[in-house]
């Protein structure tokens, strides 16, 4: 214990970081660790290039939403502090948190994961997943393989299905209401229901993918689990 | 109508009632001597007529017994308001109790009842075969720790606290004079201690609990009966031993034996259920008995299973598990069907008789030795022990979860522990030289039955109600879901990418990796692979439901005479058949087929209810919204962790499905050029959009998944350096036409959502494709082939026969990639057919 503290010393502001995002020391060790391991330049923050580099992003349909979530255009670099809350979106939901009011909403909280999610559709930003958006979204993860009108038609049900105030566009109540409806956070948990010690391990040699050094993280990042519900 | 009816069944089963107790009196007086059948009476001359009653007797009997239970079914089923309030399976048995009052009053004594051998040998194995081939194979794998967890864990700790606390009880005096001893509380506590499959697919089903907490209950009613049986069997052992001669030993044989027993009997399941499958693999010219395999191989592996006293039930339902895939992959549609119902009929009929047989199995007057502090008790015990072993073990279990079981969820879990028949055909094994007060046991096990499956099973539904334990969604995902889905899914596994994670399940991924790579290979005829594939499955299904549609159409039209008429779908017909018939034979035949096959690709979502019915009343029309799902299903990429295994640092994209991983990747690259150029080099963005969409047009074939890509040209300009350096560079038909894909990139953070500028000229994208495709230029054969085709007609009147078309190019593209694409187009554009008149479905256009 008393390494993985004189450990966190070397993380910046790491104190109020897990404050802010409750996250626990060794999600933030671990998640320092594969911060210098993406920053490969260290200079301390990354760049679009840094997630570019990481590969299987790159086979990842919406791999680049992904990263314009990180670093967009207005805010080119992202510090470590930046990045730790933007993943604190995927904390499993704390339902303690949500039942208390009166505190600021944390960032694992079910609106701000749907919000989150919401941004990868609306890229543009107006608050509404316009036809073009589902459609560009679809695109992206349909491929080639069906064809326009295929296409077309699966957006316009889709739109059909969660439009409420038939408006020709999903806005974010609608969206949340959809989730809320129907299996959809459900399904995605029951999938990632178990992490088990095996997995912790493979993780540990995986979190030097990213560059071309070996990294052997000490410590697990059990908790460190993504959901999103 | 349906009261005449039920009076006339009503009727109809007094008939039968009456012709049983006929023949149970009958029964009754040839029961001393069971060998005499046949021929009994010695012969004065020939008779013209005789009646050989003993000749038929057994198999008649039994089946008379079968009848009476479907029609006992029937007449319960009849009256929805009843079982709307009271559990099918608690009906049957009261129904039970009424035949067994019959019975009663014209034998005084129990002429039928359950017997173990029947009951383990004959009722019990199609259910469970039924449960395992029926198993949602990811969900339950994905809760196996769970459910494992609960049915050892769990099971163990029910029957020796009760059996403990029934033995400290007794040593309190609470039960009176009874002759049990601490080994013989703890042989029942085994018995008692199960909760049995049968009586929760029963209960279960009816309540439609959210499917984790289904899950939970049913895997775990299934895979303790490993546990059950070898306590039971360690148990009983230890009774015929004696306590004196227990010993350290003998405890860690008996330890032993558990694990022995249970994998020993999934193994054979396993290894029988991989005999089916390469089985089916070669049965192509007996298609007609291939679906009897499933039933023989799965009984025999049940057999198998006892012979070797290995865990029966642990068997058949993994032999059940192992094959489902394999064999629905390899036998022909029809017989795929039959085996589905089939095994329902099996199942549901031998549920059926069980729980009449309980019912007929309490009127008997020896079983019955009333104690009230043992009855009481052990059924006080069984509900509390139970609930107080649920919450322990998901209270531990919840620490490892990722989604905590609820509290409600917990009290549903501890709820449906139903004890059933299970626990009273071991009941009736005991050896009553051996434990004195066996009749008390069964009494007591009977008694703890009926309470769990008629009280409980009652109350289930209201109390599911009244703590508001989430349901399993009634109606079908819709469609934006399941898009959303795939949206988290991707999300989840890009945010694992970034952060270092690795995917939560390595092992699926290894076994799927496995399991696709050798064993559909060893276990799959290479034709059901083909089939497997997913541009044929989608292209199969569309084209069933093209079919379907053609002929919806012309049979609301009056009659399909108009293909006759018109020119244009003779050439059409002709074509079709011409093209697919080797691919989709049973298309063109006849529409029955279709029709069959349609009905089969209702139900691909396996159900594990006993039910076929509401699989069934799904209407015609529903096939659109399943097609489109389906559609998407095959479509959308899939989740990174669906198809990741090789973990080396050196070879990332090597997957089974490298075309869609290029793809994506090509796609990816492509628009990180883009964005580097615009942003670094000054590009203007406007012209390399504008500019991209006529590239990714040339490179688009019609739908190219086709590996022949050194024909098309490889869109060889400088500026991208992607396209040409691999093999899977050329086509890239996903980038076509919508070129706005290119600047989603740059787009918005959640924080701060801003809005690129430059995506403004992206407008055009808003004008659906068959326009855009028109203004487009015209360079490329196959878009403003389609335009012009296409435009004549307005989009609703595309809605029902655009789909035809589309089916039918993409095909094409398909199976016959060399031919130029130009040639194809007009080959097999069928002429516009009769605009359709206005269909009143949804179908979502614009």
């Amino acid at each position: 214990m008393g390494s993985s503290s004189s450990r966190l010393d070397r993380v910046p502001g790491a104190k109020d970081l897990m404050e802010e995002t409750g996250f626990s020391e060794t999600n933030i060790l671990c998640l320092y660790d594969r911060f210098e391991v993406l920053d490969r330049e260290e200079r301390g923050y990354l760049r679009l290039e840094d997630f570019e580099a990481i590969q299987q992003l790159a086979v990842n349909p919406i791999g680049d939403r992904i990263i314009g979530a990180f670093v967009f255009p207005g805010r080119e670099t992202l510090d470590f502090p930046s990045f730790v809350r933007v993943l604190a979106h995927f904390r499993p939901t704390d339902t303690t948190w949500s039942r208390s009011g009166s505190q600021p909403e944390p960032a694992n909280s079910r609106t701000r994961k749907l919000r989150f999610a919401f941004s990868l559709y609306d890229q543009d930003g107006d608050g509404k997943i316009s036809r073009a958006e589902l459609t560009e979204m679809l695109q992206a993860m349909l491929g080639m393989q069906v064809t326009d009108e295929q296409l077309q038609s699966i957006v316009g049900r889709a739109i059909q299905e969660a439009d409420l105030d038939r408006d020709g566009a999903i806005s974010f109540d609608e969206f949340k209401k959809m989730a809320a409806s129907g299996q959809t956070g459900l399904k995605s948990v029951s999938s990632i229901m178990y992490r088990t010690k095996q997995q912790q391990q493979q993780q540990q040699y995986i979190c030097g993918e990213g560059g071309t050094e070996q990294v052997h993280l000490k410590h697990s990042c059990q908790t460190l689990m993504f959901i999103f519900c | 109508m349906p009261v005449s009816y039920v009076h006339l069944w009503l009727w109809r089963s007094v008939v039968l009632i009456c012709l049983v107790l006929g023949v149970s009196a009958v029964n009754g007086e040839s029961k001393s001597d069971t060998h005499h059948h046949g021929n009994g009476s010695s012969i004065t001359g020939i008779p013209i007529v005789s009646f050989k009653w003993h000749h038929v007797e057994t198999p008649y009997l039994i089946v008379l017994w079968i009848l009476v239970a479907g029609v006992a079914k029937m007449v319960i089923e009849a009256n929805h308001h009843v079982t709307s309030v009271i559990p099918e399976s608690a009906l049957l048995i009261c129904v039970g109790f009424l035949f067994g009052g019959i019975i009663w009053g014209a034998d005084q004594k129990q002429t039928f009842s359950l017997t173990p051998t029947v009951f383990f040998f004959y009722l019990l194995p199609q259910i469970i075969l039924d449960a395992g081939y029926f198993m949602p194979n990811k969900l339950f794998f994905s809760n196996l720790g769970g459910i494992l967890i609960h049915a050892v864990i769990g099971t163990c700790w029910n029957a020796a606290s009760v059996g403990l606390s029934l033995w400290g009880c007794h040593q309190g005096g609470a039960m009176g004079d009874i002759d049990i001893g601490l080994l013989q509380y703890l042989l029942f506590g085994s018995l008692i201690a199960a909760v049995d499959p049968v009586a929760v697919i029963a209960v279960f089903e009816e309540v439609h609990v959210n499917e984790v907490l289904f899950i939970m209950v049913f895997g775990e009613s299934l895979l303790n009966d490993g546990v059950t049986v070898v306590l039971f069997n360690v148990f009983d052992a230890f009774v015929s031993l004696g306590g004196e001669k227990i010993n350290a030993v003998e405890i860690i044989k008996g330890i032993i034996s558990f694990f022995v027993v249970a994998f020993g009997g999934s193994l054979v399941g396993f290894v029988f259920g991989l005999l089916i499958s390469l089985l089916t693999r070669c049965t192509k010219n007996i298609q007609i008995i291939e679906a009897g395999f499933i039933f023989v191989l799965g009984y025999l592996s049940y057999l198998t299973a006892e012979m070797l006293s290995l865990s029966a039930i642990l068997s058949i339902a993994f032999c059940g598990i192992c094959c489902q895939k394999y064999i629905n992959a390899n036998m022909d549609e029809k017989s795929v069907i039959t085996v589905k119902y089939v095994m329902k009929v099996f199942a549901n009929g031998s549920e059926t008789i069980i729980f009449l047989f309980l019912g007929i199995s309490a009127i008997d007057k020896t079983i019955w030795v009333w104690n009230t502090g043992f009855i009481l008790l052990t059924v006080f015990f069984v509900f509390v022990y139970r609930c107080i072993g649920v919450f322990f073990l998901t209270w531990i279990q919840n620490k490892f979860r990722l989604v905590p079981l609820e509290v409600m969820d917990r009290i549903i879990m501890s709820y449906g522990g139903l004890r059933g028949a299970v626990a009273y055909g071991l009941a009736m094994m005991l050896d009553e030289n051996k434990i004195k007060e066996k009749n008390l046991m069964i009494g007591t096990t009977l008694i703890v039955v009926y309470f769990t499956v008629i009280l409980q099973g009652i109350t289930m539904k209201p109390l599911v109600t009244w703590l508001k334990v989430k349901r399993a969604s009634a109606n079908e995902i819709t469609l934006i879901e399941k898009v959303q889905n795939k949206v988290f899914d991707h999300m989840l596994v890009a945010i694992e990418d970034i952060s270092g994670q690795i995917g939560h399940n390595y092992m699926r991924d290894k076994w799927k990796h496995f399991e696709e790579k050798w064993m559909s290979w060893f276990l799959m005829k290479p034709s059901a692979r083909k089939k497997h594939d997913l541009v044929f499955d989608v292209f199969h299904q569309l084209n069933l439901k093209d079919a379907m549609n053609y002929v919806a159409e012309g049979e609301r039209r009056g009659s399909l005479e108009f293909i006759r008429n018109e020119t244009a779908f003779i050439d059409f017909k002709k074509k079709f058949a011409d093209e697919y018939s080797e691919a989709m034979p049973d298309i063109t035949v006849d529409m029955s087929d279709s029709y069959a096959a349609h009905s089969s690709m209702r139900d691909t979502v396996p159900s594990i209810s006993l039910e076929l019915h509401d699989q069934n009343t799904n209407g015609l029309r529903e096939t659109e919204d399943i097609n489109t799902h389906h559609l998407l299903q095959q479509h959308l990429y899939k989740g990174r962790k669906q198809h990741r295994h090789k973990y080396s640092r050196s070879h990332f994209t090597v997957n089974q499905d490298e075309n869609e991983v290029q793809e994506i990747f090509q796609r990816t690259m492509r628009t990180r050029l883009e964005s580097f150029k615009s942003t670094k080099m000054g590009v203007a963005p406007p012209k390399t959009i504008t500019k991209h969409p006529k590239k990714d047009q040339q490179q688009k074939m019609p739908n190219g998944k086709s590996t022949d890509n050194g024909k098309y040209c490889h869109c060889d300009d400088d500026d991208f350096e992607f396209s040409g350096d691999d093999g899977a560079s050329g086509y890239d038909p996903s980038a076509g036409s919508f070129p706005m894909r290119v600047t989603y990139r740059p787009g918005a953070g959640i924080e701060n959502p801003v809005f690129m500028p430059d995506l403004d000229p992206m407008a055009p994208m808003q004008i659906p494709p068959w326009l855009a495709e028109a203004e487009l230029d015209s360079s490329t054969v196959a878009l403003s082939q389609r335009a012009q085709t296409g435009l004549p007609w307005t989009p609703s009147n595309l809605q029902r026969l655009a789909p035809l078309r589309i089916s039918t190019r993409s095909t094409d593209s398909f199976m016959m990639a060399d031919v130029p694409a130009s040639q194809r187009q007009d080959e097999h554009l069928p002429p516009p057919p009769p605009p359709p008149p206005p269909s009143d479905d949804d179908r979502g256009h614009l």
